[in-house]
């Protein structure tokens, strides 16, 4: 039987409301308040062997002392899971029970699960973070929240895999999953455009992302005297991709000397990206990388010098992400061998 | 315009003496179909082999899937442009081999072709694990230049499909549905209550081995048009392209568009679904804006109140399909668009390469990066070697046992934009 | 990428044929180019006639490295 410990505040323990939200956190034995409902759901797979109850403001005024006493409590418990809530609407709940639940995860490892109303804002700050289900905004939802967070504790508890958010009734944690859903695509997509043509309520299934900004650098002075590096995404590696880079979704960029190369040709470079017509820039790899120019503009003394390196990878279905780590990677070497500035195309 | 289609239901394909359809089962001489390919001199050597539902069986690489459909009433034939002469098609009966495929395969043309595997964890992700194909494996003759292996492999299924479609010409289907679209006065008159909505099919078309044929001609080189949906039933856009294969639109998937499908069936009950808006998705950002300019304009000129709009591929095509939203949500009529996502191997990346806020209705096919473990299989129809190369597989992919681990972008299909699985993604 | 470099404190043009990606990603100085899969060649031309066309836009770049942009800027010119 898998053992859970169970968190809750003063008000679902009955202690009162915001007259006793000051009591400090306790450890009672089996089961309290809403832990019922929780032991019913389980169907004799999991008990709540011990509940803590705290209240929010000791828990919120007296944050770190409180962590500690708490992680001290669950770790004696050696629980399989650790439930907090469900908080529903309640700020300082919903705040108390993601910072524990983080706490626990990461100090003693075990799985956790909390559940509260997608306002409160104990979900923004945690629920990339955490499996936080989403919940009605006020207690009389409870019956609701035990019945997705039930099913949810107990894959968490058996270390099984953890399906979509819309599947599972968490909150959508910005790691994409798929799943299979009821309908197919252009049933969803018909029925979507006739409630978004009445009227009616309508939820996309992927929210458009916000992209960060960075500030342009100051422009280079004089970039006759510039080093100039060239980075590309379109795919020009030597011939043969020495590296393996991937034709699409690359998990990896190549770093190449072209030290005494004044001209790519077809019989020494060549494009790995697999997302568009290889051909034009199989023939003159110069299309895409223009070192031919870049050495012309070097020896007229139009700019001081071509970097000894260029840095290459293939744009094509490739993670945001792992270009980001490409590029956080490159852009270090690039500053410290002294280039002022870059040029990089893409396909 | 009205088109009746006869679907005559295969359950079990089979090689026999003579190529016929009996009691639901396709049999099919194989020596007849291997000398319609050789009629090609651009292949030295042709093989026909058979892949049915739940049998272990892999096909990759896959280069195209074609449904085996023959005209048995009204102008023109199927594919009309590429292999019929170019009359206007979507009129009269067309019968269907409902259940049979066309699977075209051989040496790899491209990194971007993909896998069919008829069990396992596979063939929950691609819908041609299915149906009962007929897998053509086509050997070029050496020095074959890659666009015209390329070419002559598409003309090849075409030929083979039509070779099957055409058994099913005097046969009388098990089920007969018919699709009809009015014209815009008539239409009007009919539904003058229901709102209006047009399909906004975007065609891959970056480049000579990512191209898409509308009655024959190369859609980079045409301008945003219209067509009437039962053109697209009877052949009138076929594949041309080696796109990723999990968000490629293979012929199957224009012959069978489950989004014109899912419109008609609500026509004359909720909506009126007024036609099809065809747009490409070229390499020239002049173009992207005059395609989506277009389209935006024709939606407009239809007085259209909603559309959908379906995305091929991925990448600088997201563009495009932002730009067709965002326009024509601009005019004031409401979008849906239907994309996929590469959110990266762990899912936390960005998942498009262009965003804007007035695309907030977004129906997914999944994330293509996911990875997923193929099973080993008994047999390999074509080669298994090109695992590591294709795109969504990566060095080590295929194991010495012969499964693969790799992303779901090597499937055939998986995360079709046309929205033709229940495949998605939060 | 782009934004990394920008992030690491090195001016960097984006070259590109794809302007509006480009700016949804956020790069900062962008020169437009010819074509997806030939951003600075034009198999159209003579091999020539093509050097000429790509210097043009190299010197583009490099005189959007050499002005100072406050926000997003497209060197059509």
């Amino acid at each position: 039987m898998l053992k859970v410990v169970h968190y809750i505040n003063q008000f679902f323990a009955n202690i009162g409301g915001e007259e006793m939200a000051h009591v400090p956190a306790e450890l009672r034995e089996g089961v309290v308040g809403p832990g019922l409902a929780f032991q019913q759901a389980f169907g004799g797979e999991a008990e709540i062997v011990a509940t803590i109850v705290c209240g929010d403001s000791y828990f919120n005024e007296n944050l770190e002392k409180a962590k500690t006493e708490i992680i001290e409590m669950v770790k004696k418990q050696n629980p399989d899971l650790f439930i907090a809530g469900p908080a529903f609407n309640a700020g300082r709940y919903g705040v108390a029970c993601g910072t524990i639940a983080q706490a626990v995860k990461e100090e003693l490892g075990i799985p956790v699960l909390t559940g509260m109303y997608v306002e409160n804002p104990g979900a923004d700050m945690f629920k990339n973070s955490l499996y936080i289900v989403s919940t009605k905004n006020s207690a009389a939802g409870m019956k609701d929240a035990v019945k997705k967070m039930a099913p949810l504790a107990l894959k968490l508890a058996n270390k099984e895999n953890i399906g979509a958010s819309a599947e599972e009734g968490y909150m959508p944690n910005g790691v994409r999953k798929n799943f299979f859903d009821q309908e197919r695509g252009s049933k969803r997509a018909v029925n979507m455009l006739l409630n978004k043509l009445s009227g009616k309520e309508y939820v996309t299934e992927f929210p458009m992302p916000d992209f960060d900004r960075v500030a342009p650098n100051p422009a280079v002075k004089d970039v006759r005297k510039a080093t100039i590096a060239l980075v590309t995404s379109g795919g020009i590696v030597p011939k043969g991709n020495p590296d393996h880079i991937e034709s699409s979704s690359a998990s990896k960029y190549g770093k190449y000397d072209i030290e005494g190369v004044m001209d790519l040709t077809e019989e020494t470079f060549a494009t790995a990206h697999g997302g568009y017509d290889p051909v034009y820039a199989n023939i003159d790899p110069d299309r895409v990388l223009p070192v031919d120019v870049l050495r012309d503009l070097e020896k007229e003394g139009k700019i001081g010098k071509l970097h000894r390196y260029f840095y290459t990878t293939v744009g094509n279905g490739t993670a945001v992400k792992n270009a980001k780590g490409f590029a956080e990677k490159f852009a270090q070497e690039l500053k410290a061998d002294g280039v002022d500035a870059v040029i990089l195309t893409s396909t | 315009m009205k088109l009746e289609l006869g679907y005559v239901f295969i359950k079990d394909i089979q090689f026999a003496e003579q190529s016929k359809v009996e009691n639901g089962t396709l049999y099919v001489n194989k020596e007849e179909v291997k000398a319609l390919i050789l009629e090609d001199q651009n292949f030295k050597s042709a093989d026909v082999e058979l892949a049915r539902p739940g049998e272990s069986i892999r096909i990759m690489p896959v280069k195209d899937v074609i449904e085996p459909r023959v005209k048995v009433d009204g102008p023109g034939g199927i594919f009309p442009g590429m292999v019929s002469k170019v009359e206007t098609v979507g009129s009269g009966r067309t019968n269907v081999l409902k259940g049979a495929a066309v699977v075209t395969t051989g040496k790899i043309v491209g990194f971007q072709e993909g896998i069919i595997d008829m069990t396992g964890t596979g063939a929950e992700y691609t819908p041609f694990s299915k149906l009962n194909n007929l897998v053509v494996v086509c050997e070029p003759v050496d020095g074959l230049k890659q666009h015209e292996h390329e070419k002559a492999l598409r003309f090849a299924g075409y030929k083979v499909a039509m070779y099957l479609g055409q058994l099913a010409k005097s046969l009388t289907p098990d089920e007969v549905h018919t699709y009809e679209t009015p014209n815009l006065v008539e239409g009007l008159k009919l539904y003058p209550e229901l709102p209006r909505v047009a399909y906004v099919l975007m065609l891959q078309s970056q480049g000579l081995m990512h191209d898409t044929y509308v009655y024959g001609v190369d859609a980079k080189q045409t301008l945003t048009t219209m067509l009437y949906p039962t053109e697209i039933m009877d052949g009138a856009i076929v594949s041309g392209n080696c796109v990723s294969a999990c968000d490629k639109n293979t012929t199957y998937h224009h012959l069978n568009n489950p989004v014109i499908h899912d419109l008609f069936e609500e026509h004359g009950k909720t909506l009126n679904f007024v036609g099809v808006i065809i747009t490409n998705e070229n390499v020239y950002l002049a173009d992207k804006e005059r395609s989506s300019n277009w389209s935006a304009k024709l939606a407009e000129l239809l007085g259209v109140d909603g559309v959908i709009i379906s995305q091929e591929g991925f990448g600088n095509p997201d563009t495009d399909l932002i730009m067709n939203c965002k326009k024509i949500e601009a005019k004031g009529i409401k979008t849906v668009i239907i994309t996929d996502e590469y959110a990266g191997r762990d899912g936390s990346s960005q998942s498009l390469a262009d965003a804007d806020a007035s695309a907030d209705a977004v129906v997914t096919g999944g994330n293509a990066n996911e990875v997923i473990e193929l099973p080993p299989m008994d047999k390999i129809i074509g080669y298994a070697e090109v695992a590591d190369i294709i795109a969504g597989g990566f060095d080590g992919s295929l194991h010495a046992d012969g499964s693969i681990t790799a992303e779901l972008q090597v499937i055939t299909g998986a995360t079709n934009e046309m929205g033709f699985n229940k495949l998605s993604a939060r | 990428m782009v934004k990394e470099i920008e992030r690491a404190g090195i001016p960097v043009v984006h070259m590109c044929t794809v302007v509006p990606i480009s700016l949804t990603v956020g790069a900062n100085r962008i020169v437009p180019t010819i074509a997806i899969p030939h951003p600075l060649g034009n198999p159209a031309l003579t091999m020539a006639e093509e050097k000429v066309i790509r210097r043009a836009l190299v010197e583009r770049a490099l005189k959007a490295l050499e002005t100072e942009v406050s926000e997003q800027t497209v060197f059509e010119k």
